[in-house]
């Protein structure tokens, strides 16, 4: 006689309570569109549900993950334009692009404004070094020849943004007003009085009337030297102009890259599976032999893999007839099969 | 001579000079990683990736990312907090300081200028830079070596780059900022950057060097023997040359039947011209060759190259 108890089902414990009932409720549902449980439908929701990381495919070739083979480096331009555009944005609260004024919040900056050095070093050791990681993306991209098609089009588009990349840093070199920046842009921009047919001094100015009051510098820079007119150009340049077209140029070219196929090249061949190969073509090579009643020999391994089932109709000898063609079959090696690569070589 | 390697120091550790510093050693260890994987692959081979060779982009990918994210902001923060962004005195037009140098990245073309004139050097080339550039997938007839690291099977390609990328553009770059001193001379790392020095001027034009012929007559005029000279050589080392090599190996080579006449004379053109930079690079700095076609049309246009 047993005695009967009733049945109290087990309290769940209170965390386990309030997660669920947290992660049920309408509220967490309408932001996190799927689960977390780890499968491979929430691994794919998760980069296609999300408007950042959706520019990224679901999945990928190995080795786009391998840092050796990518480095990286369009990734880190990428991150480095962001936290430019981040840290300029703040930055752009202290400064006002003025003669009068330009020089003395650089130096309200560095001295009074609170963590003013922090961020002016962010914003200029990021630029600095955006310019050497699009430098290194160009020559990785070179390197491994992905600029070959399908992607032509989009290494021209990779050029342009190192161009704007270039043009960015050169704006805002000019913006602290100090003798560093307008003396380096004077040095550079004096290089477009040269130009061909538009600048004072280049090659027909004379015939064309160009003088350093009317020709491209004067355009370039508001004046006939670098000055305030200068300066608000390229503050506006900087800040506003360049930046769109780089991001809209980034906007093609990160759509090309999915569009041209995704990441470039084949798969990296390494010694175990080009051991594997080896093997398995010597393990199809016997089972050819031992099918047709011969034994496994050597010569027959020329193609064996591709054609296994393709025996010579003619009355060919059974151990030339793999490596068909019209000339003669070499005399069989002594060893029987192919020599193996140095690699397997003892 | 310590006094001057200190010197040198203190151009190195300058705060600006820092990034140079950062991209000397960055392109070091990524040449030898590209070297590495390139000698693998060309002594082992590669093959095709197969549909099914695929991973999840979401943990495997974003991972890395993430990583790499958390290590540039790390690398950026103690940059940042360590070394000071340069700030001098406030502007002033009256005072040019010796040398004026251009941001870093354009001290490559800035070093162009001392080999030929503004108009070349500093509006065409660049120019040529960016049009060859843009032009070098639809010139190259190679389809080997697409999503791998090779030289063995583009050796031209590979070459041409390396040189104009390592030597051309980062070399020069590294020169133009720790080498040259006031008035833009040259000085090694264990000179003193004087800015009184005085150099003689003692660069002479190539036919006047080589034959005694002037590149300008007592009058002014351009001497035309010299502009003969130099114009053959300049117009046959740009012209002539890529239409004898044309001539001659069009039957031969399936590489220039398959590119055509007009791409091949693109190619050869751009890759002569980016050639001749450090031609003229030698001879200024072997010979003291200052120019070797002087000559020019009307008023403005010089072609002294």
């Amino acid at each position: 006689m047993a005695l009967k108890l009733p049945f109290v089902p087990p309290k769940p414990p209170p965390m386990e309570k309030m997660k669920k009932d947290i992660t049920q409720s309408e509220a967490w549902k309408s932001i996190f569109r799927h689960s977390y449980q780890d499968n491979q439908r929430n691994r794919a929701l998760q980069i296609v549900d999300n408007v950042f990381l959706h520019l990224h495919p679901v999945r990928v070739p190995r080795h786009a993950t391998n840092y050796s083979f990518t480095w990286g480096m369009g990734g880190i331009t990428f991150l480095l334009f962001i936290h430019l555009t981040v840290t300029g944005i703040i930055l752009m609260f202290w400064y006002r692009p003025t003669e009068a004024f330009a020089f003395q919040d650089m130096k309200a900056l560095m001295n009074d404004v609170a963590f003013g050095p922090l961020l002016r070093n962010l914003h200029r050791w990021a630029a600095h070094s955006m310019v050497i990681t699009v430098m290194l993306h160009m020559f990785r991209v070179f390197l491994t020849g992905s600029y070959k098609p399908p992607r032509q089009f989009n290494w021209g588009v990779g050029v342009i943004l190192l161009l704007l990349t270039f043009l960015l840093s050169f704006t805002g070199y000019l913006l602290p007003w100090d003798q560093l920046s307008i003396w380096a842009v004077t040095v550079g921009t004096n290089m477009a009085r040269s130009v061909p047919l538009q600048g004072s001094e280049g090659p027909f100015s004379n015939y064309l009337g160009l003088r350093p009051d009317n020709d491209i510098r004067f355009i370039l820079l508001g004046g006939t030297q670098v000055g305030e007119p200068t300066l608000l150009r390229f503050y506006v340049g900087h800040c506003i102009f360049l930046p769109f077209i780089a991001a809209t140029l980034m906007a093609v070219h990160f759509w090309r890259v999915r569009k041209d196929g995704g990441i470039s090249g084949p798969v990296m061949n390494t010694k175990a599976s080009e051991g594997a190969k080896y093997i398995a073509e010597k393990m199809a090579t016997k089972r050819i032999a031992q099918i047709k009643g011969a034994p496994a020999n050597g010569n027959g391994t020329a193609a064996p893999v591709k054609a296994p089932a393709a025996p010579k109709p003619a009355a060919a000898p059974v151990t030339a007839a793999p490596s068909a063609g019209a000339a003669p079959a070499p005399p069989p090696t002594a060893g029987g099969a192919k020599a193996p690569p140095p690699w397997l070589k003892k | 001579m310590s006094d001057a390697l200190h010197n040198f120091w203190l151009i190195l550790s300058k705060p600006d000079n820092v990034p140079i510093v950062l991209m000397i050693i960055l392109v070091v260890f990524y040449c030898w990683l590209a070297y590495k994987q390139a000698r693998r692959n060309d002594r082992l081979g590669i093959f095709e990736a197969t549909q099914s060779d695929k991973v999840q982009v979401w943990p495997y990918l974003v991972k890395i990312e993430f990583l790499v994210t958390i290590i540039v902001l790390i690398v950026l923060t103690v940059w940042a907090i360590t070394i000071n962004a340069p700030l001098e005195e406030a502007a002033n037009p009256t005072l040019t300081p010796n040398p004026s140098k251009a941001p870093w990245y354009f001290l490559g073309l800035q070093e162009m200028l001392v080999y030929f004139d503004p108009w070349i050097a500093g509006v065409m080339l660049p120019t040529f830079i960016i049009v060859g550039l843009i032009l070098v997938p639809y010139v190259d007839p190679n389809p080997k070596g697409n999503g791998y690291y090779t030289f063995k099977e583009r050796p031209f390609a590979i070459a041409t780059f390396a040189i104009g990328f390592l030597i051309l553009w980062v070399l020069l770059i590294v020169l133009g900022t720790f080498m040259r001193g006031p008035g833009w001379y040259y000085f090694w790392p264990w000179e003193f950057w004087d800015t009184h020095r005085v150099v003689a001027l003692t660069n002479i034009d190539i036919w006047e060097g080589l034959f005694g012929i002037p590149s300008k007559n007592v009058d002014g005029s351009f001497n035309l023997l010299q502009v003969a000279l130099g114009g053959i050589l300049v117009i046959g080392f740009l012209v002539a040359l890529p239409m004898w090599i044309w001539k001659k190996y069009k039957e031969k080579s399936p590489v220039l039947r398959q590119m055509g006449a007009l791409k091949f004379g693109m190619t050869a053109v751009l890759f002569l011209m980016m050639a001749g930079l450090p031609i003229k690079m030698f001879l200024r700095l072997a010979f003291n060759i200052k120019y070797i076609w002087v000559f020019g049309i009307g008023h403005d246009l010089f072609f002294n190259i």
